[in-house]
């Protein structure tokens, strides 16, 4: 599944923001991965997610891959839009 | 992505007119010095090459008969081309302004010489317009040679690179690659400007390899020669045995890598294999394989 969602939040998602997303989608048994333009990563790896470097207002499209995909959907799109 | 904006910043050129122009994207690496193009010969004109003038083409223009020279001008300075760059600092003609701002083409000027800017924009652009992609995965320099370690999260890849760091190797990247082919040969990585020499471990949270062991820990890019990928020991899959023929190769943008496939148990010492590695690889490349008397 898959679904674009905007960094509200002024700051982006800065390093503590990135690891409450990393918690998140390490609960759910599915592969979670953001894009932002051409780059896709592993939401699951706090390194990956700060190499990223997701500002405001930015679009980031969240890809869920298997088991209870859709909560981890919603779960890490609530995060992004926070 | 290259704008010629950035260019203009990178180069310091100055803006002679077509300004409206600076968002035009460069997508073609080679460069061309209209002369022939000047003069007529229009088959290999490639408009999407960044245009050099120097004395060769100015003189050429100036030459020509007055009502010539604007069709020829304009039929070289087409739409497409992203910018126009004059050498030298030499004079510019009338007709090359009033076409760049009809048309919407920088035209730049430099006090480089030809030559020198075109050495200086070759190695600009084929670096920045390199195919390039971003990987999953550790880049360690070891005894001279870029490993990249591979293989699923929590496998413990960064653990292997803290390990190696110790024993003196130095840490280009941590858990994301930015990899770039830079010739035919070579595809080189670095880390992502956010988390440049920076190493997550699990546990100790996220270190900061340059503070902690220092600048001789770190390097910021490698051409990547060997792969090494993690793996959960798997019961019945076979592993390499012999060492005799040459590992099986894994292609990045094109290039094939030789990868070595590591399964990881307890009582093995990954950074050691890894060193291992990398030396029996260079033994390999310098033909002098180990062969076994068996």
């Amino acid at each position: 599944m898959e679904k674009t969602f905007t960094i509200k939040s002024p700051s982006g998602l800065h390093a503590r923001p990135a690891a409450l997303l990393v918690q998140k989608a390490g609960s759910f048994p599915c592969d979670v991965f953001l894009v932002k333009g051409e780059k896709k990563v592993n939401a699951k790896s706090i390194m990956s997610l700060l190499a990223l470097g997701i500002e405001a207002n930015e679009e980031i499209v969240v890809i869920t891959e298997g088991e209870k995909e859709a909560e981890a959907l919603q779960a890490i799109g609530e995060l992004l839009e926070a | 992505m290259l704008t010629v904006r950035e260019l203009v910043e990178e180069f310091n050129f100055e803006i002679l007119a077509g300004k409206e122009g600076l968002a035009k994207q460069i997508e073609d690496y080679s460069i061309k010095r209209p002369s022939a193009e000047l003069v007529g010969y229009l088959t290999y004109l490639t408009p999407k090459r960044i245009q050099i003038y120097g004395r060769t083409e100015l003189g050429l223009i100036q030459q020509m008969e007055e009502t010539t020279r604007r069709v020829n001008i304009a039929n070289v300075m087409v739409k497409e081309v992203p910018c126009i760059i004059v050498t030298r600092g030499l004079p510019v003609p009338e007709e090359l302004i009033d076409l760049a701002n009809e048309r919407q083409i920088p035209l730049l000027t430099t006090e480089r010489s030809t030559t020198r800017l075109f050495y200086l924009l070759i190695r600009y652009l084929t670096n920045h317009l390199a195919p390039s992609t971003l990987l999953h995965g550790g880049l360690v320099d070891v005894y001279g040679v870029g490993v990249l370690i591979t293989g699923e999260s929590g496998i413990g890849k960064s653990e292997v690179a803290l390990e190696l760091i110790k024993n003196g190797h130095l840490l280009v990247a941590d858990d994301a690659v930015e990899v770039r082919r830079v010739d035919e040969e070579h595809v080189r990585g670095r880390a992502p400007k956010r988390i440049k020499h920076l190493l997550e471990v699990r546990g100790l949270g996220i270190l900061d390899v340059t503070t902690l062991f220092g600048e001789s820990a770190v390097r910021d890019e490698k051409d990547i020669h060997l792969i090494v990928h993690l793996e959960e020991w798997q019961e019945g899959k076979e592993y390499d045995r012999l060492g005799i023929d040459p590992p099986p190769t894994t292609e990045i943008l094109g290039i094939d890598l030789p990868k070595i496939i590591v399964p990881v148990r307890p009582g093995r010492t990954i950074a050691t294999i890894i060193e291992v590695a990398v030396m029996q690889n260079r033994l390999r490349h310098e033909k002098k394989v180990p062969i076994l008397n068996l």
